[in-house]
């Protein structure tokens, strides 16, 4: 006998009461991808080239090869991605089980502070105040950071960079220990280029977020949009990474399931 | 005196363009041995290895005794103009567009009468030096030049069909961001050149320098413009690519490291990307355009220009993946040079030694500023060449790969 529940999820899907929100950034070439010093290897930025489209290189069909690394345009981070995650069971993307692509999410919205700071820092202090307005963070659920970043359209304004590196916001290096421990988190996504804040380098440790929501097995995303779109409690994210042997993270496209009005 | 060139007026767009032509370009075998010294601006004749006699025009034999043994030498230009005619009619197609021309016969001071194509400030009787250059058939003829520099005399008509001067033209310089591409804009401002389409491919990255070119000149367009993506490029040709008259490829791609010593071939790719795939993007964007407009008025689209390295020639072994795309890119500039033969648009390469910038950083000295490097450029677009060596490193390598290509090899790779 089937599950009543989906049944109805699809009612309440085509009667308008569910709705879907894409958290997904176009793919296309000049969406900025991370730049690391110039003496490292650098992540692939999204490039694309045409097959053919129904002429001489092929009449009745149109394709397009593409390339880029697993970490450009809205990607998922696989634990394996740090080091601190290298030698965890499941750990990449072809083996990470497949119900951790279901979770529900909290969005917390620091866009004000962000507009005012570029800089700023998600605090422990922050996220007790926010549970204090939303309620508690649910175990296993996705915190997802709304800054407004993915509303900066030009590479320019979206990476920030000064003569000291990107200026973006992210969490600091207490609140993410803090997120796995206290409220057994599934990971932390954002709408900037990284999970971690811009000058994350400076921070003990360096880049916090993905060093210890990784060395816990746990899941980062980033470049995603429309969290604006999002209720602070409640969506339910679908983020499923293509599956890639060994693979470190993959572009993918994020969907948000939420109540309608 | 030469008439000054006129800055050209804005194109009539509803008059059609008339396409480009092309001088009688069939030569002997032989005869390329003049197009070899135009290419690089010098001027040999060939020469007798037995009786010493110099002739032309070049031929498989010694005119006067018969032998085999033909070298080309350096020759004495000089000579004297013993008679000049002005062609008023020709059925040529590429003539009978550009008349009157005027042509006459030299008697050099090393022996030979030669025709030559003639300056207007050349008098008939008068002293001249001749000078080889390559015509829009991409072949080598005869310029008879005043004995001395007359005023304007590079803006001759005549002449100018022989040269790709930057005074009057639009030029696209793919990354302007770079201490090379900023010299060459630099550079190409100040040979006179109507416009500079500043490409920049890191809009994200603030250069100050870039920005500070942009604010000094007014004719000086900042453009996006990243050669590893084909719609960037795309998009840029589609906006400016009917401007472009001289295009400087200064994307360029330089990093240490050798093929075995590494576990990927990541490096090799970005290097490929950039320097071989990003000219082929920049050659199939807007090749056609300046092909189409290679014979459009006083500023037709004449050149298309790669900084390439002497290490195109001879890989450096310890800047391995790089020597391979230079290699491919110099193989790619030749395909690209038969392909735009059809319209006249000249293919210059510059080979230039090691240059000071960031990535050379640990090389040493002698290293070529990049404004040194950029005034060669203008030089050799002045002079119509094809092929620019540049500095003391560039010069001897090619010279020892002349004479002992193993011994270079050997020594590279130490």
């Amino acid at each position: 006998m089937s599950n009543p529940v989906l049944a109805q999820f699809m009612t309440e899907f085509l009667a308008g009461r569910l709705r879907l929100v894409d958290l997904t950034q176009t793919l296309a070439p000049e969406f900025p991808t991370i730049v690391l010093p110039p003496e490292f290897g650098q992540a692939w930025p999204f490039r694309i080239e045409e097959i053919s489209r129904y002429d001489e290189r092929g009449p009745a069909w149109y394709w397009n090869n593409f390339s880029m690394s697993e970490h450009t345009g809205t990607h998922f981070d696989a634990p394996v991605h740090w080091v601190s995650g290298k030698d965890l069971p499941d750990n990449t993307v072809d083996s990470i089980p497949v119900e951790n692509f279901i979770a529900a999410a909290c969005v917390i919205d620091v866009s004000a502070e962000s507009a005012e700071n570029p800089d700023f820092l998600l605090t422990i202090d922050y996220v007790k105040r926010w549970e204090e307005q939303h309620g508690r963070i649910p175990e296993r659920a996705w915190v997802l950071l709304r800054t407004d970043w993915s509303k900066r359209v030009t590479p320019k304004e979206y990476l920030n960079m000064a003569e000291d590196g990107a200026h973006s916001p992210g969490p600091d290096a207490e609140v993410v220990p803090w997120l796995i421990r206290e409220r057994n988190v599934h990971g932390f996504g954002t709408e900037s280029v990284g999970t971690d804040a811009g000058q994350a380098h400076h921070l003990n440790p360096p880049y916090p977020c993905h060093y210890f929501m990784h060395g816990n097995n746990r899941y980062g995303l980033q470049c995603l949009t429309n969290l604006d779109q999002l209720p602070p409690q409640g969506a339910l994210i679908f983020a499923a990474p293509l599956k890639i042997r060994n693979g470190s993270g993959s572009p993918l496209r994020v969907m948000a399931i939420v109540t309608n009005g | 005196m030469t008439d000054p060139l006129v800055k050209p007026k804005k194109k009539n767009p509803v008059e059609r363009t008339r396409l480009p032509t092309r001088p009688p370009a069939p030569r002997s075998r032989a005869a390329q041995g003049l197009t070899r010294a135009a290419a690089e601006g010098v001027f040999e004749m060939q020469t007798c290895g037995d009786c010493g006699a110099l002739q032309y025009p070049p031929r498989e034999v010694c005119h006067q005794c018969l032998s085999e043994r033909l070298v080309w030498k350096d020759a004495d230009p000089r000579g004297t103009l013993i008679a000049t005619t002005v062609l008023r009619h020709s059925n040529d197609l590429y003539f009978r567009e550009r008349l009157p021309w005027k042509v006459g016969t030299v008697k050099m001071a090393a022996g030979p009468s030669v025709v030559a194509h003639v300056h207007e400030d050349c008098a008939e009787g008068g002293a001249v030096r001749l000078a080889l250059k390559l015509d829009r058939s991409g072949q080598a003829v005869l310029h008879a030049l005043p004995e001395k520099d007359t005023p304007n005399m590079n803006d001759a008509p005549q002449l100018r069909e022989s040269t790709c001067d930057p005074k009057f033209r639009r030029v696209l310089v793919s990354d302007g961001k770079s201490a090379m591409g900023l010299a060459v804009a630099r550079a190409m401002l100040d040979a006179g050149a109507n416009a500079v389409f500043l490409g920049d491919p890191t809009s994200w990255k603030t250069v100050k320098a870039f920005d500070a070119l942009v604010a000094s000149d007014p004719r000086v367009q900042p453009v996006e413009l990243d050669v590893t993506d084909t719609d960037s490029v795309d998009r840029l040709a589609a906006s400016i690519g009917g401007k472009v008259e001289i295009l400087v490829n200064t994307a360029a791609y330089l990093r240490d490291g050798g093929i075995l010593g590494r576990k990927d071939v990541i490096l090799a790719r970005d290097a490929f990307e950039v320097n071989v795939l990003g000219m082929m993007r920049l050659a199939q964007a807007f090749g056609p355009g300046m092909g189409f407009r290679a014979a459009d008025g006083s500023n037709n689209a004449v050149a298309w220009v790669n900084i390439l390295s002497i290490h195109a020639l001879a890989a450096l072994p310890a800047r391995g993946a790089w020597s391979a795309s230079m290699a491919a890119a110099l193989s790619a500039a030749q395909t690209l040079r038969a392909e735009f033969a059809g319209a006249g648009v000249r293919v210059m390469n510059v080979f230039p030694g090691p240059i000071d910038e960031e990535w050379e950083q640990l090389t040493p000295p002698p290293k070529l500023a990049p404004a040194a490097v950029a005034k060669a450029i203008v030089q050799g677009l002045q002079g119509g060449l094809e092929d620019v060596y540049v500095g003391d490193i560039a010069e001897e390598l090619r010279t020892r790969l002349r004479e002992n290509h193993k011994a270079v090899e050997r020594e590279l790779g130490q």
